[in-house]
């Protein structure tokens, strides 16, 4: 049995629009539309789609706060809404937005309570807050009031306590939305030791590619409630046609771009001296040497492929089914 | 859930609610100010009746004494049922910065939750003045003490405050539905207090008969004074009437439940 199964998952709501002076007109919008998933225990997925593609309306209505309007979610074996408290005890949720955390009282406190709440023995509940301690460096701020801690504390702070009932599956939505360089660099190091372990299922939404890149082996994309893409990063490159690319800074530009088989210009730059190979079929010594032959090379380097751009091109892309 | 479950529970809100407690702790002075100027609302629905009865002798057929049990009755249950649920009114605010999202992804169910989580602890001096006006109106009202109304005595305050409490909970859940429903839900929840600190006789047509039997105010102070006083009804319902006052506030709790449950279930396919 796999940890989450959808089966044509479906949410709509209904708008209310302006239309003219005091008339409003109802309007139904497909959050999600018709996703069909499974996630098997100890997978890490990426999540990822525009605003407003359904990423996190598919996110709650897994984790019971909002009814599908048609189809089948399934989480541990649990119907989501209906068994809401006992699925509730098995999986954990950070809302990068939001907070489970007490404002006012210091953040110790905070996983005092949760530990009372989730009904956590405490021998459990001290190891499980002593790993995240050390994984996280939670002990400079952890008599603060969270209303005092930075963004990147406070996420720490969230994500502990999202774990310390050690949940089977931990749902992140946004996780590193807002945080500087080091928060975020801490928090994907943190999820990535998490997702090495490899009994926590790991659900996560994102616009910040870089958590993907780094954490997720699985891509799921999704635009306009519909999943466009599910597999791995790779798969999304090759399918989508996104390449590496070799930049050649020349001494001198060459009166026409040169072509080289399998490796066809993409661009050139700074009047004709940097030009942008891309690589089809050549490999970037063929690459160097056809180069060498035409002009001095000042420098060589390579862009590994850009999945952001793979992917607004994805988004650009009229909906298909993929 | 089995057993354990339960007494888990407990012991879960009971942390709640200790760490709303020491939540508010974190702003002594704004606290201690809160205090008295919370007792200050009652004290001002006491003085609108004194001052009331300065310029007559007798309101709707009643006199001070016997007006201050029906007063004692209404203001110690609403602030009671203020302090314990009233802050349920700010529900958009909790839809709105995500709170009812945390709330429902606990395995706690999500009204005692969202009620522990923002328990205005401040309104505490207010029960306790409104208490203490309803224990000196009941001490000094020359009432004939049976044993039913003693029982009555201390069985209506608390069907009062249930009764306030699930006026509170029912127009909340009103916001579900509609976020800026605030003040309509406060003309019923405050619209209510007013009416219930006098006896109803004050009132007349229709919307004596809305708020009084059509929403059941009439059964949080007025009839159980008649009782307690041994008065007959000047409207003449007879006078087992001031006994159903616990029956009343259960269904009005039963309601109030359904009302959360149908509100809860909008909200879960509309996230608004």
């Amino acid at each position: 049995m796999s940890v989450i199964e959808m089966d044509g998952l479906r949410k709509e709501f209904t708008v209310r629009v302006r239309a003219g002076r005091l008339r409003r007109e109802k309007r139904t919008v497909t959050a999600v539309d018709g996703v069909d998933l499974r996630v098997e225990r100890g997978e890490m997925l990426g999540y990822i789609g525009p605003n407003g593609a359904g990423k996190s309306t598919t996110l709650k209505m897994l984790t019971g706060v909002l009814m599908p309007s048609a189809g089948r979610a399934r989480v541990c074996g649990l119907r989501p809404v209906a068994d809401r408290t006992r699925l509730a005890l098995r999986i954990g949720v950070v809302f990068g937005q939001r907070s489970q955390l007490w404002w006012d009282l210091p953040l110790r406190d905070s996983f005092a309570l949760l530990r009372h709440v989730y009904r956590v023995p405490p021998g459990e509940h001290a190891a499980r807050l002593a790993r995240c301690r050390s994984l996280l460096d939670l002990d400079e701020f952890l008599d603060t009031p969270v209303r005092q801690l930075s963004l990147g504390q406070r996420m720490r702070g969230e994500l502990t306590a999202a774990l310390l009932h050690g949940p089977e599956v931990l749902f992140l939505d946004e996780p590193t939305i807002g945080l500087d360089v080091v928060s975020k660099q801490a928090v994907r190091g943190f999820l990535a030791e998490l997702g090495r372990a490899g009994d926590t299922t790991l659900v996560l939404t994102t616009h910040d590619l870089a958590d993907i890149e780094r954490l997720c082996r699985r891509l799921v994309v999704i635009d306009h409630g519909r999943v466009v893409h599910d597999g791995s990063i790779a798969a999304l490159h090759s399918r989508y046609g996104s390449r590496r690319m070799v930049v050649a800074e020349l001494d001198a530009a060459l009166p026409a771009p040169p072509e080289l088989p399998g490796a066809p210009v993409q661009r050139v730059e700074a009047d004709g001296r940097r030009l942008v190979f891309a690589l089809e079929s050549a490999s970037v010594a063929e690459v160097v040497a056809g180069l060498a032959g035409l002009a001095t090379l000042r420098d060589i380097s390579i862009v590994e492929p850009d999945i952001e751009e793979v992917v607004a091109r994805l988004y650009r892309a009229p909906a298909e089914v993929g | 859930m089995a057993e354990p479950g339960a007494t888990g529970a407990l012991r879960a809100y009971r942390a709640l609610l200790g760490a709303q407690a020491r939540s508010q702790a974190a702003y002594r002075t704004s606290f201690v100010v809160d205090l008295v100027g919370n007792m200050g609302a009652t004290v001002f629905d006491v003085l609108t009746v004194l001052v009331l009865f300065g310029v007559t002798r007798e309101l709707g057929g009643f006199t001070l004494r016997e007006t201050l049990v029906v007063v004692g009755l209404s203001s110690s249950a609403f602030a009671t049922a203020d302090l314990l649920v009233g802050n349920i009114e700010r529900l958009p605010r909790y839809v709105r910065t995500g709170l009812f999202d945390a709330v429902l992804v606990r395995p706690l169910a999500a009204l005692p939750q969202l009620l522990l989580m923002d328990l205005p602890l401040r309104k505490v001096s207010r029960a306790v003045f409104g208490l203490a006006v309803l224990v000196f109106a009941l001490a000094s009202a020359g009432i004939d003490w049976t044993p039913g109304r003693v029982a009555l005595a201390l069985v209506a305050p608390p069907a009062a405050v249930v009764f306030f409490a699930a006026v509170f909970v029912t127009t909340a859940t009103v916001s579900f539905y509609w976020i800026d429903s605030g003040e309509l839900a406060n003309s019923v929840t405050y619209g209510g207090r007013d009416f219930t600190s006098y006896p109803v006789t004050v009132y007349g047509g229709w919307f004596r008969a809305l708020f009084a039997y059509g929403m059941g105010f009439a059964f949080v102070s007025y009839h159980p004074a008649l009782a307690l006083l041994g008065r007959a009804d000047p409207l003449g319902l007879p006078a087992w009437v001031g006994w159903a006052s616990p029956g009343v506030a259960l269904v009005a709790a039963a309601v109030a439940a359904l009302a959360w449950r149908v509100g809860i279930r909008h909200y879960r396919s509309t996230g608004s």
